[in-house]
């Protein structure tokens, strides 16, 4: 049964990989065009330093992906080099490939993603659970429409309000990129607190407008919880206060919280490319942005390929692991 | 009559903020287009950069635009985007979730199945595959039938587990046993039931809509002639704005955008309120 299961959800993953992958390959061919050939050609006649290079690069692709061959055959080719995550040269950075762009672009990303995701989860789920608890101070109250407010905002938007007061007007805090101009990257304390010191704003402005969404959702599960008949009989047990609080409200209201920290967490390659862009952030949502303006197709398609597969990782992940996290969920009902 | 509209928004605010903000922008729109010459929204109609001053009130940016023409004419354009790819999508949505929902069977297991593969996709990076692959640039409909693309897989997911709970009601069983036909239950005994929440899932549509046509048109791939919201921060980003201390120029967009995005969200919560009266409850 669980073997079957397992299988099924490996299916929808391998499913999600090809669909990437066939995306990327007909949807900019629907044009009759392809842009690809068309961007490496215009490349090739402007020439430049890199002149040699382009050349090479576009008579390989001729030959792979050349008129004279049958579509299905140039489709072929191309799921075999993705599988490998072989997603060619950066045409506007030639001797490099799009894998060491993305590999480079990746850890910036997961630091700053991940880092803020799992703290606003943690700040915002304990607000919310608060939020909820009739003993809670009543100052906490205030907190509400401020906390609704913010998460109705774009990060980057937040993040431009930010940078306008805590690095513009109150010179705090860098206002660009992902460490100082003139610094060689290396491991020692004064550059990671460089890097600490630029991933500030970035992180904040997430930090703030996320911690609201979690904060309404285990709110609305606290609501629920509370109302169950297994907290009254705690209460009217004589248990004390923070045990009813924590072992029987909280233990039981954060299981989808947790659920939804997993799917966050798969969005976190994906989630604040915006927040990137205002920031100069060196990471994956800047190497798109880039890509886009330079037009380098290769590079848009290799960020977009390797987002849609790691979240489809994540996802077949969080299938297998939840009926562990919540046995009330069995393998069979899903 | 009046007394009992007060009396309604004191029990559910959120509904009036949300009306309020939404009013406030339109007056905004109204009133803008009487004062000002949307003409003055394209490149090199007035002196560049100046900071607000009586003649421009929001200022002007560096490439000779009146930034409150700009907000004029552009607001109304990221507003369009939204609405044309929010109806689009909540429509095409209403129809996939009532046909899977009420007939079951294969055609809901493939639209169930769409619809899930495709939320588990990241949004923005599929659009902007689709936004690459377009020849030249977008116009705004054209902007806003991409956007659309991928509009209608939250709403046809979350309509149709509304539909799979309201057809196993009574007065459903009751209209097939008298013979009623499939589109006639759906039309006349589940839609009228879902409307409220239908409004509600299209607001928060074209709430949706219109953030991920500023994420596209901040990345540069928007309609790039169009004084959209969006298209005005892309050029605050390309000019980097904060920076040189032009800060009237993003402030006004900012603003209006925190206005759409907050009136949206308010009138969602509204309308949740009462399309779902079990949410009242008084915390």
């Amino acid at each position: 049964m669980q073997a079957a299961y397992i299988a099924r959800r490996f299916g929808v993953f391998l499913l999600i990989v090809w669909l990437a992958g066939t995306l990327n390959f007909f949807l900019p061919r629907l044009s009759g065009q392809d842009p690809v050939r068309t961007k490496l050609l215009q490349q090739a006649a402007l020439g430049g330093y890199v002149q040699g290079g382009i050349d090479e690069m576009t008579r390989e692709y001729e030959q792979r992906f050349g008129l004279d061959k049958p579509l299905w055959r140039q489709y072929l080719t191309y799921l075999e080099d993705v599988s490998q995550l072989d997603f060619n040269y950066s045409i506007a950075n030639y001797p490099r490939t799009v894998r060491e762009l993305i590999a480079d672009a990746l850890p910036w990303t997961i630091a700053l993603l991940g880092t803020t995701t799992l703290l606003s989860f943690g700040i915002g789920t304990l607000l919310g659970a608060l939020l909820a608890w009739p003993r809670a101070p009543r100052w906490m109250g205030w907190l509400m429409p401020p906390l609704w407010a913010l998460h109705a905002i774009p990060f980057f938007l937040l993040g431009l309000i930010l940078t306008y007061l805590l690095a513009f007007q109150v010179p705090l805090l860098p206002i660009f990129g992902g460490y100082s101009a003139g610094v060689t990257p290396e491991l020692s304390w004064s550059f990671a607190w460089d890097v600490f010191q630029h991933a500030l704003l970035p992180a904040l402005s997430i930090i703030l407008v996320a911690t609201g969404g979690w904060a309404l959702g285990m709110r609305g599960m606290m609501v629920t919880t509370m109302g169950e008949d297994y907290v009254v009989f705690a209460e009217a047990k004589g248990l004390k206060l923070p045990t009813v609080f924590l072992r029987y409200c909280v233990r039981n209201a954060i299981l989808p919280q947790v659920t939804a920290l997993a799917l966050a967490l798969g969005q976190i390659l994906s989630g604040a490319v915006l927040v990137e862009v205002i920031f100069g952030y060196p990471g994956i949502g800047t190497l798109l942005y880039q890509a886009i303006r330079e037009s380098d197709h290769f590079v848009i398609q290799g960020i977009v390929f390797t987002v849609i597969v790691a979240l489809g990782f994540t996802t077949f992940v969080l299938d297998v692991v939840y009926p562990w996290l919540d046995p009330r969920i069995s393998y069979r009902r899903l | 009559m009046m007394r009992g509209a007060l009396r309604y928004v004191r029990r559910n605010p959120s509904l009036a903020v949300g009306v309020a903000l939404v009013a406030a922008l339109s007056l905004f729109i109204i009133i803008g287009h009487l004062l000002v010459d949307t003409e003055d929204a394209r490149p090199l109609s007035v002196p560049a950069l100046r900071p607000p001053s009586w003649d421009y009130p929001f200022g002007t940016d560096r490439q000779g635009r009146d930034l409150f023409a700009v907000m004029v004419a552009g607001t109304p354009l990221t507003l369009r985007i939204g609405f044309i790819a929010g109806f689009l999508g909540v429509g095409l949505g209403t129809v996939l979730a009532f046909t899977g929902a009420y007939y079951r069977g294969l055609i809901d297991t493939i639209i169930r199945g769409i619809a899930d593969i495709g939320l588990t996709v990241p949004g923005l990076l599929v659009l902007i595959i689709i936004a690459v692959s377009i020849k030249g640039t977008l116009t705004v409909n054209q902007m806003a039938i991409v956007v659309a693309s991928l509009a209608w897989l939250y709403p046809t997911r979350t309509i149709r587990a509304q539909v799979l709970s309201l057809r196993e009601r009574g007065y459903v069983e009751v209209a097939r046993l008298s013979g009623m036909s499939g589109p006639g239950i759906i039309f006349f005994e589940l839609m009228p039931n879902l409307l409220p929440y239908l409004a509600a899932t299209l607001v928060g549509a074209v709430s949706s809509a219109i953030l991920a046509s500023i994420g596209l048109e901040v990345l540069g791939l928007g309609p790039i002639d169009a004084p959209t919201l969006g298209m005005t921060l892309y050029w605050v980003n390309f000019n980097a704005a904060m920076i040189n201390g032009w800060w009237w120029w993003w402030t006004a967009p900012t603003v209006i955008i925190l206005m759409v995005f907050l009136g949206l969200f308010f009138l969602t919560i509204g309308l949740d309120e009462i399309a779902n009266p079990r949410l009242r409850r008084s915390v």
